[in-house]
């Protein structure tokens, strides 16, 4: 990350008009300095003569908080409060506001916002900070060693001055490559608990804008009837019921054919327009097969030798250690499809401006996506459309489609009218839930061996499912050898050091389309590395805490998935159980964080089990903002446990069975009684947050409940002899 | 058809047909983008608005019924003492993520307040259970209620 930064270079300019500072990247990476603000000058901050300071955040917000944590790095290098910093969402250029984790790609993922902005965001504003000292000082005739900005004032040597004072002369110096960083014991707002959200006062009384709230003037809704079955197509439609409805305006095929986009005044026009649409679908090509057929397919390819030998391990030799050890502990596993379902249904808005250049309105996930999109399917050049990043009412990964799927939609919507009027995709809950991109269902077939000790000698691991990058733009970066390796992280790199293991991973059949979730691999592999954990300290006759840390006796990786362990135990008084209650624990690395959860159930399996507390400790290197870590994790036990509980996406001949909340119904508030997060202390360089509290949450519920009797291998745990008070 | 509608203590015309859900009317016609749609089918609350100072889910409200009712949206919750005991916990605790459902939580929460000034964390829990927060906000929203009811003893 580091030599990505120095090579970039910092650029420092003033723009011509307000006396504005701009600290930012330059694309060619040269530092170069410019009087006026032109495409190359887009900056991470920005101060205006009044010394209003801006942070411009390149990644977008889905209440994982960046708004907050980009801010924070900002406010805190260049010596203001955060109440004297706000916040802009960058626009959509990859040059300058890429992801420094993906390449030339400007986008949110992989639990990576503050990762890859920790060195560039201080950075940038420390270059504020010098650069403004450095105006002060030659004006005070003293040197600029002798000052600091604190609160926003510029101060020292006996002189104080708001640092708006110095916004253009300090536009005469030259930015450096390697400013000076504060030290931490100089933090005023990093680590800080009492550090509140930026985003909160706008969300409380509905002054937020989300993409699903634009309203510009004379914008037509379009809602697309799509097809039931992935791959279907239009063959014809009769909208004259659909005329009947007033507020509507058109109906088309969508140029791929697999939909008819139905245009009215209104999102009500719209939809009872659709309602009233027949269409008559060709489904000859399309996917037809059911959950069960998914499901076998799935269980013969775990009874099979594995098409890729992960680990390269001897298997054959792995296998016989296993069947000649002294106890063997063997379980296959299911997991079926899962939605996304953030809260604001997909939605975006198109317009075309006067001198013809695109505009998106959109909770952007991955802007540069819909950017080249656009370019194509406009055949515009890429600084002739503008994607303007909107709050996101949540994601879990949903908005973030390899391909840009409702953006494209979007798209092809519009550019089947005139233009003249702007299109508003919007989708309601029945597309969510039915429109495609699915956690992918997954299988895992273990066995575990065990000598007299209760030791582990040999692990044989098979994992069969559909790969969720093969087929996409992502292929050429996250497939090595064949092996997609979201389909098998949190094993093959799990920082246990398993003795004898052997991985298998076998593709299946393309079923529907697949798409990361809230921590991608990791929802399913860590379950299984998990309880499979737990199994084998039974057989073994050893505490599951104790027993996972024979295997975590390393330095670095092993030593911070220990410590997460060993807090979360202590915190959750593990082994001290209140009458009438049982605990289970998982611990698991994703996104480069560490995270341990220890749930605890009362109730019993007749009656149904209550989730009375969960107690995480996590591990994710500085805390830039607490009280954002804490709700992330919160955020992410709950959205495992949730789906780990009663949820699953199914097809009945190629069709989705569920349509809306009542039958993917999320979790609750009375599911979950109490969660409570402690943060490791670490000097490690931040890590990941928004995904890490997932992976260990729903095997911490099924060890837990495993104390009860019933070891959960298939999901979701009510359709399979769990039930729930 | 022209509808006359008191809403936040106006009365506004509108132009509805009915069986229109007073969400369209509210979001689309009047332009108050603070209550959210979520579900349509009264699954999420998303949608809460008051109607006579009661929680309704106004996806599942229609036009034609409220023709004689005081509606409020989340964007008078301010000018009410509830509402803004409730928001002031809020802020405390910071309880938003997304920040989508929580115009429906709030009203919801300001709906339960009124009714039981000192609610348990099991009334909390049973009042909100229709109440759908997808980035699962929930911990929080049970202490900032908890701690409205604080505020407005106090
Ligand atoms: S939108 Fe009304 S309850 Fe969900
Ligand atoms: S805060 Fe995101 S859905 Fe509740």
């Amino acid at each position: 990350m580091t030599t990505q930064l120095s090579r970039r270079g910092f650029l420092k300019t003033a723009a011509a008009a307000g006396a504005v500072l701009y600290v930012g990247v330059q694309a060619d990476g040269a530092m170069a300095a410019s009087k006026s603000a032109n495409a190359l000058l887009n900056p991470f901050v920005k101060i205006d003569s009044d010394g209003n300071v801006i942070a411009i955040v390149k990644h977008f917000e889905m209440g994982q908080g960046p708004a907050t944590g980009l801010t924070t790095l900002v406010a805190e290098e260049l010596g203001v409060s955060m109440d004297q910093i706000s916040y802009e969402f960058a626009p959509s250029d990859a040059s300058v506001y890429n992801n420094l984790l993906f390449g030339p790609f400007q986008g949110t993922g992989g639990s990576t916002a503050m990762a890859n902005s920790w060195m560039q965001y201080r950075t940038a504003g420390a270059n504020a900070r010098e650069m403004l000292i450095k105006a002060a000082a030659r004006d005070w005739g003293i040197d600029a060693a002798e000052l600091d900005i604190q609160n926003g004032q510029i101060i020292g040597a006996g002189n104080a001055a708001p640092l708006g004072e110095f916004v253009t002369a300090a536009a005469d110096f030259a930015p450096s490559e390697t400013p000076r960083l504060r030290d931490p014991s100089e933090w005023k707002i990093i680590g800080k608990a009492s550090t509140r959200r930026k985003d909160s006062p706008i969300k409380i009384n509905g002054e937020a804008k989300f993409a699903m709230d634009v309203q510009l003037d004379n914008q037509m809704v379009v809602m697309i009837k799509r097809t039931p079955q992935r791959g279907g197509t239009v063959a014809s439609f009769d909208d004259s019921a659909a005329r009947e409805v007033k507020g509507f305006i058109m109906a088309q095929t969508l140029p791929t054919n697999h939909g008819v986009a139905v245009y009215a005044e209104t999102t009500w026009a719209a939809m009872q327009a659709r309602n009233a649409l027949n269409v008559d679908w060709d489904l000859s090509a399309a996917e037809n097969r059911s959950s069960q057929d998914i499901r076998d397919e799935i269980m013969a390819a775990l009874d099979a030798d594995p098409v890729f030998n992960v680990n390269q391990a001897d298997l054959a030799s792995v296998r016989s250690t296993v069947d000649g050890a002294a106890k063997v502990v063997e379980k296959t596993f299911y997991f079926p499809l899962l939605a996304h379902a953030p809260m604001e249904p997909l939605n975006c808005t198109i317009e075309q401006t006067e001198e013809g250049d695109i505009v998106l309105h959109d909770g952007a996930q991955m802007p540069t996506g819909p950017h080249m999109a656009y370019q194509q399917i406009f055949g515009l050049p890429a600084d002739k459309i503008h994607i303007n990043t909107m709050l996101a009412g949540g994601s879990f990964g949903r908005r973030a489609t390899p391909d840009a799927d409702y953006q494209v939609e979007a798209g092809l919507a519009f550019v089947m009218t005139d233009r003249s009027r702007p299109v508003k995709l919007v989708w309601d809950r029945e597309d969510d839930i039915r429109g495609g991109y699915y956690r992918p269902a997954f299988g895992h077939k273990v066995r575990v061996g065990l000598d007299e000790a209760g030791t582990i000698v040999g692990w044989e691991h098979q994992v069969a499912g559909q790969s969720i990058m093969k087929g996409t733009s992502f292929e050429g970066f996250a497939v090595r050898d064949g092996i997609d390796h979201s389909s098998v992280e949190g094993i093959a790199d799990s920082p246990y050091t398993i003795p004898g293991q052997a991985l298998g991973l076998t593709d299946t059949e393309k079923a529907t389309s697949v798409l990361w979730w809230r921590s991608v691999g990791h929802t399913h592999t860590a379950y299984v590395m998990e309880v499979m954990m737990d199994l084998a300290a039974r057989a073994a006759g050893k505490d599951p805490v104790e027993f996972r840390l024979a295997y975590l006796t390393g330095e670095g990786d092993a030593e911070r998935k220990a410590g997460a362990l060993k807090l979360a135990a202590e915190k959750a008084g593990w082994g001290n159980a209140a009458p009438g209650r049982v605990q289970g624990i998982a611990v698991h690395k994703s996104f480069g964080s560490y995270v341990a959860e220890v749930v605890e159930l009362s109730g019993n399996l007749d009656d149904g089990i209550v989730i009375e507390k969960v107690t995480a400790a996590v591990d994710c290197g500085i805390a830039v903002n607490p009280d954002v870590i804490k709700a992330q994790i919160e955020g992410g036990i709950a959205y495992g446990i949730g789906h780990a509980m009663r949820d699953q996406i199914t097809l009945d001949g190629g069709a989705v069975e569920q349509s809306n909340f009542p039958d993917y119904e999320p979790l609750r508030i009375s599911d979950i009684k109490e969660i409570e997060t402690h943060i490791v202390a670490s000097a490690e360089a931040p890590t990941g947050i928004g995904e890490p509290g997932t992976p260990p949450s729903a095997p911490a519920l099924a060890n837990a409940i495993a104390q009860l009797d019933v070891v959960v291998a298939e999901l979701p745990m009510a359709e399979n002899g769990v039930s729930f008070a | 058809m022209a509808i006359s509608i008191n809403i936040n203590g106006e009365q506004r015309d509108v132009d509805a047909e009915p069986g229109t859900p007073l969400l369209w009317v509210i979001r689309d016609e009047l332009k108050l983008a603070g209550t959210k749609f979520g579900c349509g089918v009264a699954s999420c609350g998303a949608c809460t608005v008051h109607l006579n100072g009661e929680p309704v889910r106004s996806c599942q409200t229609y036009i034609e019924d409220v023709e004689d009712a005081e509606i409020t949206t989340i964007e008078k919750m301010a000018e009410d003492r509830v509402g803004a005991a409730v928001q002031q916990a809020w802020l405390e605790l910071d309880v938003v993520q997304c920040g989508y459902c929580q115009s429906g939580q709030i009203m919801s929460a300001v709906g339960l307040l009124r009714e039981n000034a000192k609610p348990t964390a099991e009334d909390v829990d049973e009042y909100m259970y229709g109440n759908a927060c997808r980035c699962a906000t929930y911990q929080r929203i049970r202490a900032g209620v908890l701690r409205a009811a604080e505020i407005l003893e106090a």
